[in-house]
């Protein structure tokens, strides 16, 4: 790792000391009661996370996330290939795909529940929903930024549509559809949490909810805990990969 | 221009009417959803009678706590990082990562802290919103042409003078931008906080027809949200657009 | 329009003023990561009188840039005093001195009227006069008929004007140019460069000029410094005396190419060391 890289390791270092700090700092300030020290959170944190219970929670929310960041990268790729390639479907619906994330999206999951019933089918739909989107519009930019001498040299050598894809255009957009992967990721993760709190049995999300009714604060810090420092990690680790990508791109 | 105005309203249209058109021969039960125009009458008998005021009233003004607040704080914020790049370097890996962090996980703990009221989904909405503003408010600034900063001194500005009739105006667009997420955003908060868990407001509604079986308000009410939502954010990127066209920069 | 502070001697010609001072200013960056110094400039000796045209040419990289910098107080030098009008500069850009930069300056959210006018609110004149300075300024440059219209919808020796008006309408008496031409085409050089020497004789201001182009120097300049390779010093100085009614095509005058040829075979010398200097520090970079 280059100089940079050990700089960004230092300051990802007093980032999360200082707000160690703050929080140990709050819990003394406000007491046992409100909060629960940091680590107190870790210990209880241990405790959970070997109970089977929790695992089985922990089980069911990886479940519904796999299967819906599975789809969104299928169903995002292929949209945002055809949206990219098809010029008038691309100018028409682009925008309109825009405009979906500033929509309140959980106000749409009712309609899932209705449609698919109490099911993981709901769960994963909503994922998919969230997911979708950033894939769809990376790809569909990875396409038309694509340097028109790379189709022009691939017309040359007689590729057809299909093979231009797969040797020329697609290994030229892969930094710019890995983005949108990276953001899929999160925003997936995101939106199967939310359907979570709001309407499940089961999950992480309902783990949270069912802490408010126990008043357990300590259960309910335990898992922000796990759920903010994975998303954290993962996201910190497809970053590191998505600027090796954009470097050599 | 006008080709893709055609292509679209055909599109949303065909949709509709396809919507329509299974709702009204049953293919979609009633139990699922409503036909369409039911929606639009249903929403329309709503709020003229005025039984979701109170409803609107409570989800705008936490909106607009929040909002004031994120914008306020992100632009404050962001001129402070963007002079200092110890703060910098320090929050980079933060801003970097945040959105990945689903923030309304820490919605329970602000509930189990604060109570079920008004406080945790403003918490939430600001939180949501800040730092979009604080990210766009840095990118703004970063942009401002070295030369404009030299042309300031040239003429003597004074710091304050410099920031407010030069920075601040230079970084404009990406501002604009920063409000406009920032809009989406607590509004996102507040009616998501709403529907999770709470006494009163839109998504409350929502979610209260929901277990209710009550097709009849909760579809017009989720229409409602989704024009609301829609037309804001239209609102803001025309402005962001005339404002990038006004400078001859790339839309 | 301001005027030009002369003594007059017996005979009834004007002895020079001396404006700008500088004496044994050099400058010393310290750049990257870890930091190592890098002598820009100096030791230079210069004096500007009032009034005059001075233009400085040398190869890219040699620290001319860095030399208008600091006669304009936008930066502080690690050696030696600069003195403007005989007040020492403190870091702090003196109040009478105007810049022209390369890129362009002028203010994307304004009109030309209001960039015009942007310095203007600190002298705290009444609103009359202050839009008659602004409309007196336009027709000097130009643009009245563009007073209303953005800096976008300009073409760019267009905004380069509405810089030199900015500057203009604030009644420096000296006027500080960073290649303001160089991002035009030919023509459009050579005609700004005929209005640059009206504006100069109208305003009566001291214009010290930094180009790249020799020929602009030599048709434009009543003295040229030659600075050398980094670290930038002037080692040589030339004086045309061309008559203060001049334009471009002065060019016709027989001494003109002996000046350029002057110019150049100093200037060969030293390209040709920054070329080398270069590649260098190309080499010894990571």
């Amino acid at each position: 790792m280059n100089a940079g890289g050990w700089s960004r390791v230092r300051n990802a270092l007093v980032l999360i000391t200082v707000l160690l700090l703050i929080w140990q700092g709050l819990y003394l300030w406000a007491g046992e009661v409100a909060l629960a020290s940091p680590l107190g959170t870790l210990r209880y944190t241990a405790k959970l996370v070997a109970t089977e219970a929790f695992d089985a929670h922990l089980l069911d929310t990886l479940r519904a996330f796999t299967i819906a960041y599975a789809l969104s990268v299928v169903i995002g790729l292929a949209v945002g290939f055809w949206l990219g390639f098809d010029r008038l479907s691309g100018d028409a619906f682009e925008p309109m795909i825009v405009a979906v994330y500033a929509i309140p999206k959980l106000t749409l999951y009712p309609i899932l529940l209705l449609a698919f019933g109490l099911t993981l089918s709901a769960k994963v739909a909503f994922g998919v929903l969230h997911g979708v989107i950033p894939i769809i519009l990376f790809t569909l930019a990875a396409v038309h930024n694509t340097k028109p001498i790379l189709i022009k040299t691939g017309r040359v050598l007689k590729l057809t549509n299909f093979q231009m894809v797969r040797w020329i255009l697609f290994p030229a957009a892969i930094p710019e559809i890995f983005t949108g992967l990276r953001v899929g990721f999160a925003l997936t993760l995101i939106g199967s949490l939310l359907a979570e709190m709001f309407a499940s049995q089961r999950g992480l999300g309902y783990l949270l909810m069912n802490g408010i009714g126990l008043h357990n604060v300590e259960l309910i810090m335990s898992v922000t805990l796990i759920i903010v420092a994975f998303a954290a990690s993962v996201s910190t680790l497809l970053l590191y990969v998505d600027h090796r990508l954009h470097r050599r791109g | 221009m006008k080709r893709l105005i055609i292509y679209r309203t055909l599109v949303i249209g065909g949709i509709v009417a396809l919507l329509e058109v299974l709702c009204l021969t049953g293919v979609i039960d009633r139990i699922t959803m409503q036909a369409p125009h039911r929606i639009v009458r249903d929403l329309y008998r709503m709020l003229v009678s005025g039984r979701m005021n109170s409803a609107i009233v409570k989800t705008l003004s936490n909106t607009v706590v929040a909002l004031v607040l994120a914008l306020s704080v992100g632009i404050v914020v962001g001129a402070l990082v963007h002079r200092w790049r110890a703060l910098r370097d320090t929050l980079d890996p933060l801003f970097a990562t945040y959105y990945a962090v689903p923030v309304f996980a820490f919605y329970p703990f602000f509930i189990v802290v604060f109570g079920l009221g008004d406080l945790p989904q403003i918490l939430i909405a600001f939180m949501l919103g800040v730092v979009a503003m604080i990210v766009n408010t840095l990118n703004g600034l970063d942009r401002v042409p070295a030369v404009l900063v030299k042309t300031a001194r040239i003429m003597r500005l004074s710091p304050i003078d410099t920031a407010l009739r030069v920075m601040l105006p230079a970084a404009g667009p990406y501002i604009v931008t920063g409000i406009k997420l920032a809009v989406a955003y607590a509004f996102i908060g507040v009616i998501g906080s709403e529907f999770i868990m709470s006494r009163g407001g839109i998504g409350y509604e929502i979610s209260f027809a929901y277990t209710s079986f009550d097709n009849a308000t909760m579809y017009p009410l989720i229409v409602l949200i989704l024009l609301a939502s829609v037309a804001v954010n239209a609102v803001l990127t025309r402005w962001e657009q005339r404002l990038l066209q006004r400078r001859g920069m790339r839309t | 329009m301001s005027g030009v502070a002369v003594v007059v001697a017996d005979q009834g010609r004007p002895v020079p003023v001396e404006q700008v001072r500088l004496e044994n200013v050099g400058k010393v960056f310290s750049v990257g990561h870890p930091p190592a110094l890098l002598h820009a400039l100096g030791p230079v000796d210069l004096r500007l009188e009032r009034g005059e045209f001075f233009a400085v040419v040398g190869p890219s990289g040699c620290g001319k840039s860095t030399l208008l910098e600091l006669i304009a107080g936008l930066t502080t030098p690690t050696e030696g005093t600069i003195a403007f009008e005989g007040r020492p500069i403190a870091g702090e850009a003196p109040e009478g001195i105007g810049v022209v930069f390369q890129e362009d300056a002028s203010l994307p959210w304004l009109n030309v009227a209001d960039n015009v006018a942007f310095g203007l609110r600190r002298l705290d004149l009444p609103a009359s006069e202050r839009d008659e300075r602004v409309r007196n300024v336009l027709k000097l440059v130009g643009l009245s008929d563009f007073a209303t219209s953005y800096p976008a919808q300009l073409s760019g020796g267009m905004r380069q004007r509405v810089c030199i008006a900015r500057t203009l309408v604030m009644q420096p008496r000296l006027i500080l140019l960073d290649e303001p031409f160089g991002a035009l085409d030919q023509q459009t050089r050579l005609l700004m460069g005929d209005e640059l020497l009206r504006l100069w004789r109208q305003t009566r201001a001291t214009v010290f000029l930094i180009t790249h182009a020799l020929d602009e120097a030599t048709m434009l300049a009543d003295r040229i410094a030659v600075m050398s390779a980094r670290p930038g010093r002037l080692i040589d100085f030339v004086e045309t005396h061309w008559p203060r009614e001049r334009d471009s095509r002065i060019v016709e005058h027989p001494e003109f190419g002996a000046i350029t040829a002057r110019l150049w075979k100093t200037l060969r010398e030293e390209s040709l060391k920054t070329i080398a200097q270069t590649s260098r520090d190309a080499e010894a970079a990571p």
